[in-house]
């Protein structure tokens, strides 16, 4: 009998894989069969069926012993949005072929949703996908602002299988190979001069039906869960106080004081409140979700962060005031992940103003929490009874 | 730190909110409120005696300071008229249970805040402090003197020497008055000018989810109506404009609620950054209340203006709890010091 004590399984986990004498890639491989990848994925599958509490007792002592973690900023949306929809809708030869290198991160993933033509308004996509009489599908379109396509191996994708039925009916959710011929990734420079996202051609781009997710017609669907995993905050890591853009900003107050004035430091304060109790929230919500009652704050966390995040950043440029005026570096660079610690002040800035873009913008955001959340009723709408084909765009 | 509710404290709300439905409807509260009626005895009694929501300070009951914030969340939502604040949070913050009991009571500070003001002369008090809440009705009056020591005062002896005026306030639900000691005869209860500050750092925090309690039934009561009021051939909450404005504020309450019970908890626990997680609650909330009470009366329309809709007690009392025991800016300063952040 196995024991499916997760902290038992993490130490015989160290004890067999002694971090500071395995390879970092053997030990992840190690670490998501012995089910320590999410403990609250079935077994065999990354996980042990356990409840999802139990995780950050796992990372932490993972931690505590100096083992390599899986790099997750880079991975984040094979972690955070695929892996979720392949446990959801995939096939068991689907899960066995992807969770385990898209967690220890050797496969790297994107999602290629939004397109030239449609992007708060998703289900009005127009690539097309066509099946073939030999059980092959036959992709064309256009996808745009696709995070990380030049490191992904695999890209989920939703594109339209049916024109002659209304939007969100004709869709159908698929996995793309993006080493395929007909996928070109062209770099798309953005406001901070780096190319994170890209303009992705898929031309004549062939997938077998056995990398389709869920059902034809049924790609709306699978795509909530997507779209729910990327705005919903996982309860991950606690976060300490002065733990994220806020603590930057403090301490370039504390060790300048030639920069403080009286108005600066009213807003620095608020700033200051402001960021703590969203770290409360992002707690709070954490909290709940171990406790087993999913709150609809999730939602909101993201709303939240992107409006700190940009009054911070906002700020701190001010508070720099002649340095401010500067730039660290204009080259266009292809990073493999965000790093908004590793830049200065302007590029955060910039960066911050995608929070309110990326994944669901806050207007989208807002009209979530007040239908869904706060039960307000819809804008009437003319456009959900309309095959797609006869909408106009 | 545990920011939920524990299934006793949701069951401790409930009985509350129960006993503030049957008692003391919002039609009732507006009757005594024209009547310049002031406090309900029959309510307190209820509250403080027959449910012992006073006695939630009493060691005995192993009550803790987070259960009497979940009291102070009801009585917000409610804007219910009993001196919940004064006798069994700050008075019995000061004085301990034993004294305070079942009585009511309250701490002679300036609700707005301020420096002690009385002096002790050979076991007398005199001096005056005005805007003290609560003050009405207090049977027993902790006073904080000059020089940091803390006395007692029973109003119930013959010659107290003290007379309580009361002041036209902006809170109609909760009614300040002055107080003037002439020669008053107190006990002293301590020259530990520490037993004071836990006392205002336990009323900021407490006061924090009653803001909480405001805000949550300004938001709920107009998503409510605006689900119901039709203009322009639709239901008004459905305008994305005002869905935008209570999804913002949705979240305030959301912050707000994160906010007001680490406060509670940390008071509860005694936890190491208490006073931090009471400035960041007291100067969080505040704001929170009085903006969810503005979008209240705002998104209501004409009948958020009239008297006869509960709006606007919420508004009165969200505004007046802002300046209570210290503004947000004040609390902001103080944090200041708190977490190295100098001016
Ligand atoms: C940094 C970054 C990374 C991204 N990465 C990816 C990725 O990896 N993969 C991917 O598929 N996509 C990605 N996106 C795309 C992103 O999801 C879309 O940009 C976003 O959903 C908005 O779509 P849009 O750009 O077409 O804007 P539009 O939908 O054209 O919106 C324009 C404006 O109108 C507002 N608006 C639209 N509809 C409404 C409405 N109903 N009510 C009120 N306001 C409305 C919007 O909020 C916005 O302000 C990324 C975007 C950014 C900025």
């Amino acid at each position: 009998m196995t024991d499916l004590d997760p902290t038992a399984r993490t130490r015989e986990l160290l004890a067999a894989f002694p971090p500071s004498e395995v390879d970092r890639l053997d030990f992840l491989r190690a670490r998501f069969d012995a089910g320590l990848a999410w403990v609250h994925f079935p077994v065999g599958l990354g996980g042990l069926g356990a409840p999802r509490a139990l995780q950050a007792v796992v990372t932490a002592e993972l931690a505590a012993a100096g083992a390599p973690d899986n790099d997750p900023r880079r991975i984040g949306i094979g972690l955070g949005m695929a892996a979720p929809t392949i446990l959801r809708y995939g096939t068991a030869e689907q899960q066995r072929r992807w969770l385990r290198p898209l967690w220890t991160g050797e496969e790297v993933w994107c999602q290629l949703f939004s397109e030239p033509g449609a992007g708060s308004d998703l289900a009005a996509l127009a690539t097309r996908a066509v099946l073939d009489a030999d059980g092959v599908w036959t992709v064309d379109g256009q996808k745009v602002w696709t995070s990380s396509a030049h490191t992904a191996r695999w890209a989920i994708l939703i594109a339209r299988t049916d024109p002659t039925v209304p939007k969100h009916q004709g869709i159908t959710y698929f996995v793309c190979d993006m080493t395929d011929p007909g996928v070109e990734v062209r770099p798309l420079r953005q406001i901070t001069g780096e190319a994170e996202f890209n303009e992705v051609f898929l031309t004549g781009v062939r997938i077998p039906d056995t990398d389709r997710l869920g059902a034809v017609g049924e790609g709306w669907r699978v795509a909530q869960t997507t779209l729910n995993n990327e705005r919903v905050a996982i309860g991950g890591q606690a976060v300490p106080r002065e733990g994220g853009l806020i603590g930057m900003v403090a301490e370039t107050w504390r060790t300048r004081p030639e920069l403080r004035t009286p108005e600066l430091h009213q807003r620095l304060l608020q700033h200051w409140v402001d960021a703590e109790v969203l770290r409360l929230t992002g707690e709070r919500l954490r909290q709940q979700l171990a406790a087993g009652q999913p709150g609809p704050e999730g939602a909101g966390g993201k709303l939240g962060f992107a409006r700190l995040a940009q009054q911070l950043t906002g700020f701190e440029v001010e508070l720099l005031g002649e340095e401010g005026l500067g730039y660290d570096d204009w080259t266009l660079r292809r990073p493999e992940l965000v790093d908004f610690n590793g830049r200065e002040a302007g590029y955060r800035y910039l960066r911050a103003k995608g929070n309110s873009i990326e994944g669901g913008t806050s207007e989208i955001l807002r009209n979530i929490i007040a239908e869904r959340v706060l039960g307000l009723p819809p804008e009437p709408r003319t456009d959900k009874d309309v095959p797609w084909k006869e909408l106009s765009r | 730190m545990n920011l939920l509710y524990s299934e006793i404290e949701e069951e401790l709300r409930a009985s509350v909110r129960d006993l503030l439905r049957d008692r003391s409807p919002q039609d009732v509260v507006l009757a005594r409120v024209s009547a310049g009626l002031g406090y309900d005895p029959a309510l307190w009694r209820a509250l403080a005696v027959d449910l012992g929501a006073a006695g939630l300070q009493d060691p005995a009951v192993g009550g803790t300071l987070r259960e009497v914030a979940v009291v102070m969340e009801e009585l917000g939502r409610s804007v219910a008229p009993t001196p919940f604040l004064g006798s069994a949070v700050l008075a019995t913050a000061a004085l301990g249970w034993e004294r305070v009991g079942e009585r009511t009571a309250t701490l002679v500070v300036p609700f707005s805040g301020g420096a002690p003001s009385v002096r002790a002369a050979g076991g007398r008090l005199s001096g005056r402090v005005t805007s003290v809440a609560d003050a009405l009705s207090a049977d027993l009056l902790v006073v904080p003197v000059v020089g940091g020591s803390l006395w007692v005062v029973e109003r119930a002896s013959v010659d107290s020497g003290v007379t309580v005026t009361p002041r036209t306030s902006l809170d109609l639900t909760r009614p300040l008055a002055d107080v003037e000691f002439e020669g008053a005869p107190g006990q002293l209860v301590t020259e530990d000018p520490a037993v004071l500050d836990r006392a205002l750092l336990t009323g900021a925090g407490l006061l924090a989810s009653e803001q909480l309690g405001i805000a949550e039934w300004c938001l709920a009561s107009t998503v409510e109506y605006l689900r119901e009021r039709r203009q322009f051939n639709r239901p008004v909450g459905s305008f994305q404009a005002l869905k935008h404005r209570l999804a913002d504020l949705w979240l305030e309450v959301v912050g707000a609620r994160a906010a007001a019970r680490a406060a509670a908890d940390a008071l509860a626990t005694g936890a190491a950054d208490t006073e931090i997680l009471v400035a960041v609650a007291a100067s969080h909330c505040g704001t929170v209340a009085v903006r969810a009470a503005e979008e209240c009366v705002q998104l209501h329309g004409g009948i958020g203006m009239t008297w006869e809709h509960p709006a606007h007690l919420y508004l009165k009392r969200a505004k007046a709890d802002q300046l209570a025991l210290g503004t947000p800016g004040r609390h902001r300063a103080r944090l200041a010091e708190l977490v190295d952040l100098p001016a």
